[in-house]
C-alpha cells in the first residue's frame, strides 16, 4: 500500500473512443500521496487516459471519482486537478511569477495569501532568480520548475504529468526525475506521470500502470511486474530480453532442446521470460545446482556499468555481468538460470 | 551558365516584372495631378465627404466583423464538426461572388419584396441609399478577411494553453480573456484592417445599394464618367493614400508576429 491508503482517484469501467485512440475497461486506483507511472509505448493511451480525467474529454462510459467525489460530468476548472502537458504550456504573456500565480487570481484569492503562496512555491523550487522572466527565456529544466509550481500552487487533489521529461536531455531527465520525486514527497500529493521508459517509471514511481492498445494490462510495484509479468507483452516491453515458447508439464520447462527445472502452475504451451540481469556465469567446475549449462560466447558489448554477452546454451540467450574480463566470441562459459528467476506465463 | 544561376534570374526577372506591372500605374496615376489640383480636390467637400463616409463605414464594417466574427473564427479553429467545410466554404463566398451579384443579393433581401426589407422598413431602418446599406454591404464583403485572419490568429495559440488555464480554475471566459486574447488580437488586429481595407475599396456591390450617399470608390467613377480622366485622378490619389496608410500600418502590426514564430 502506497500512500495515505485512501483512494484519491477511482476510475470505474472507463470507456470511450476518440478516434484514432480509444480506451477500453479502465479500472483504475490510486491512493493519495501515491506516485503513479502510467507506462506504455506510443499509441498505448495514457495521454487520453489522463485527458479524461483532466476532463478535456468525457469518457463514453465509466466513472472518475475524486477524494470520492464523482466528477465525471464536471467542467475542466471545476475539479481541481492539476495538469502538466508535454510542453508544460507556460504562458508566454506572463511572468513566471504571474505563471504561477495565475491558478490562484483565476480562484480570486486575497492578495497577501496569493503573494504568501507564489514566494512560498518560488522558494521551495529555487526559482527565485528567474521569476520576473518570460517563459520564452527559460531552459527546460526551468520550465519544468515553473510548470510545477504554477499547477501545484493551487494545492491540486491530483496531479497529472503528461511526459513530463521527454523535452529534456538524458542527465537533465534523471537529475528532473528525482527533483519530480522530492516534490511529490514534500508536498504529499497524488500524482500521476505519463512516460513510455521504464527507467524513468523506476525513478519516480511508487506503482506502474502498464498500457498496452487502450487497456491497462497490469498494476503494481515495478519489482512486482518485472518479477511477474502479466503476459509476453509485459515482459517484453520491460526489457525481459530471453522470452522463449516452451512446454510446461508444472516442473519442467523444454524450450527448443533444454530443459529447464521450474516448478509453476502451467501445463502444456507456455511462454518462459529470464530477465538478462537473473543470469549469472559460474565457475568451470560447479555443477551441482540446476539450470547450469555449458554455452559458446557468441558476442558482448560494454556498457556504462556492465557487459552485455551473447551465450549459446543450444538457445541463445542475453546476460549481463558486471564481470570485469573480456568475453572473446567462441569462449565456453558455463551459465547459470536460477528456477527461481524464471518466469513462466500462459500462452496469450 | 550554371543552372543555379540561370534559375536565380529567372525568378529575379519575374519578380522585377511583377512589381513594375503593380507599381506602374499607381505610380503614373499619383505623379499625374498637379499639387495644386489635390488641394483643389481635397479643399472639395464633396471629395473629403466621400472619403470620410468611405473610412467611416469601412471602419464600422470592420468594428461588426469583429464583434460577430471572432466566436465565428474562435470556434473554426478549436472545433472539428460535421459540415465545417461547408461553413468555410460559405463564409469564402463573398470574395468569389462578382461584387454587383452581391449588390443585388443584398436588395433581394431587405427590398420591399422580401419579408425581411418589409420588417425592416415598419421598423423604420432603410437600408437602400442609405449609409445602413453601404455598411450592409462592406460586412458582406470585408468578413471573410476578418474571419480569416483571427482563426489563423487563433490556430497558433496551442489549445494546450487553454487547457491549463482551465485545470487551473479559470473558466472559459475567463480563459478567452486572460490568455487566448492577448496573444491573438495581433491577428485580430490585422483581421480588422484586411477587412476595413476590402470595404474602403468595395465599388461594385455599393454602387447597386447605395450610389447615394457616395463613398469615394463610386465618386471618382463619377466624376470619371462626368468630367474624364483628370478630375477624377486627385480624388483616387486621396483614396490610395488612405488605403496606403492602412496597408502600412497592417504589415508593421504582422512583422513582430512572424519575428515571433
Amino acid at each position: 500500500m502506497y500512500g495515505k491508503g485512501e483512494d484519491m482517484i477511482e476510475l470505474t469501467d472507463i470507456n470511450g473512443d476518440l478516434g484514432e485512440f480509444c480506451l477500453r475497461d479502465i479500472n483504475l486506483t490510486v491512493n493519495e500521496g501515491e506516485y503513479l507511472a502510467l507506462l506504455g509505448p506510443t499509441g498505448a493511451g495514457k495521454t487520453v487516459l489522463i485527458e479524461y480525467i483532466a476532463g478535456i474529454h468525457n469518457p463514453n462510459k465509466g466513472s472518475i471519482k475524486v477524494d470520492g467525489e464523482d466528477i465525471t460530468n464536471l467542467f475542466m476548472e471545476d475539479r481541481n486537478i492539476g495538469y502538466v502537458p508535454q510542453d508544460y504550456a507556460l504562458f508566454p504573456n506572463l511572468t513566471v511569477e504571474k505563471n504561477i500565480s495565475y491558478g490562484l487570481e483565476a480562484r480570486r484569492m486575497q492578495p497577501e495569501q496569493l503573494n504568501s503562496i507564489v514566494s512560498e512555491m518560488i522558494t521551495r523550487l529555487e526559482i527565485d532568480y528567474i521569476k520576473h522572466r518570460m517563459p520564452l527565456h527559460l531552459s527546460g529544466g526551468e520550465k519544468q520548475r515553473v510548470a510545477l509550481g504554477r499547477a501545484l500552487a493551487t494545492k491540486p487533489k491530483v496531479l497529472l504529468l503528461d511526459e513530463p521529461l521527454s523535452a529534456l536531455d538524458e542527465n537533465l531527465r534523471t537529475e528532473m526525475a528525482r527533483e519530480l520525486r522530492q516534490i511529490q514527497r514534500d508536498s504529499n500529493g497524488t500524482f500521476i506521470h505519463v512516460c513510455h521508459n521504464f527507467e524513468e517509471a523506476a525513478d519516480v514511481a511508487d506503482r506502474v500502470a502498464i498500457m498496452d492498445n487502450g487497456r491497462i494490462i497490469q498494476v503494481g510495484t515495478l519489482k512486482e511486474i518485472m518479477e511477474y509479468p502479466k503476459n509476453e507483452f509485459v515482459a517484453r516491453f520491460l526489457k525481459s530480453q530471453n522470452i522463449f515458447k516452451g512446454v510446461s508439464d508444472g516442473s519442467v520447462l523444454n524450450i527448443e532442446n533444454i530443459v529447464l527445472v521450474k516448478k509453476n502452475d502451467c501445463i502444456g504451451n507456455v511462454v518462459v521470460a529470464v530477465r538478462p540481469e537473473n543470469i549469472t556465469i559460474v565457475r568451470p567446475d560447479d555443477g551441482k545446482e540446476s539450470n547450469i549449462f555449458q554455452g559458446k560466447v557468441r558476442g558482448s558489448v560494454l556498457k556504462p556499468y556492465f557487459q552485455d554477452v551473447c551465450v549459446d546454451i543450444g538457445i541463445s540467450i542475453v546476460m549481463y555481468t558486471m564481470d570485469n574480463r573480456e568475453f572473446n566470441e567462441g569462449e565456453e562459459v558455463k551459465v547459470r538460470i536460477p528456477p527461481e528467476k524464471i518466469i513462466v506465463m500462459g500462452e496469450s | 551558365m550554371k543552372r543555379t544561376e540561370l534559375f536565380f534570374w529567372v525568378t529575379v526577372s519575374c519578380g522585377l516584372i511583377v512589381m513594375v506591372f503593380i507599381l506602374l500605374p499607381l505610380i503614373e496615376m499619383v505623379t499625374a495631378p498637379s499639387i495644386s489640383m489635390l488641394v483643389m480636390a481635397i479643399r472639395d467637400k464633396d471629395v473629403v465627404r466621400s472619403i470620410w463616409l468611405s473610412v467611416y463605414t469601412a471602419g464600422l464594417a470592420a468594428l461588426i466583423s469583429f464583434v460577430v466574427g471572432t466566436p465565428l473564427a474562435y470556434v473554426l479553429a478549436r472545433r472539428d464538426f460535421r459540415g465545417k467545410r461547408l461553413v468555410e466554404g460559405i463564409i469564402d463566398l463573398p470574395i468569389v461572388i462578382p461584387h454587383p451579384v452581391v449588390g443585388i443579393a443584398i436588395l433581394g433581401v431587405v427590398g420591399k419584396n422580401h419579408w425581411i426589407g418589409r420588417g425592416l422598413a415598419e421598423l423604420g431602418v432603410r437600408v437602400m441609399g442609405s449609409v445602413t446599406g453601404i455598411v450592409t454591404v462592406l460586412i458582406f464583403v470585408g468578413l471573410p478577411f476578418y474571419v480569416h485572419a483571427a482563426k489563423e490568429g487563433f490556430e497558433n495559440i496551442s489549445p494546450r494553453l487553454e487547457r491549463v488555464s482551465r485545470s487551473l480554475g479559470a473558466s472559459m471566459f475567463s480563459t478567452f480573456f486572460r490568455i487566448t486574447f492577448p496573444l491573438a488580437w495581433r491577428s485580430m488586429v490585422v483581421g480588422i484592417i484586411m477587412c476595413a481595407a476590402r470595404a474602403i475599396s468595395e465599388f461594385g456591390a455599393v454602387v447597386v445599394v447605395a450610389y447615394h450617399p457616395m463613398i469615394a470608390p463610386v465618386l471618382i467613377y463619377e466624376r470619371f464618367e462626368g468630367y474624364g480622366l483628370m478630375y477624377s485622378q486627385p480624388v483616387a490619389v486621396w483614396l490610395v493614400m488612405v488605403c496606403l496608410s492602412l496597408f502600412f500600418v497592417l504589415r508593421y502590426l504582422t512583422l513582430p508576429n512572424k519575428k515571433k514564430t
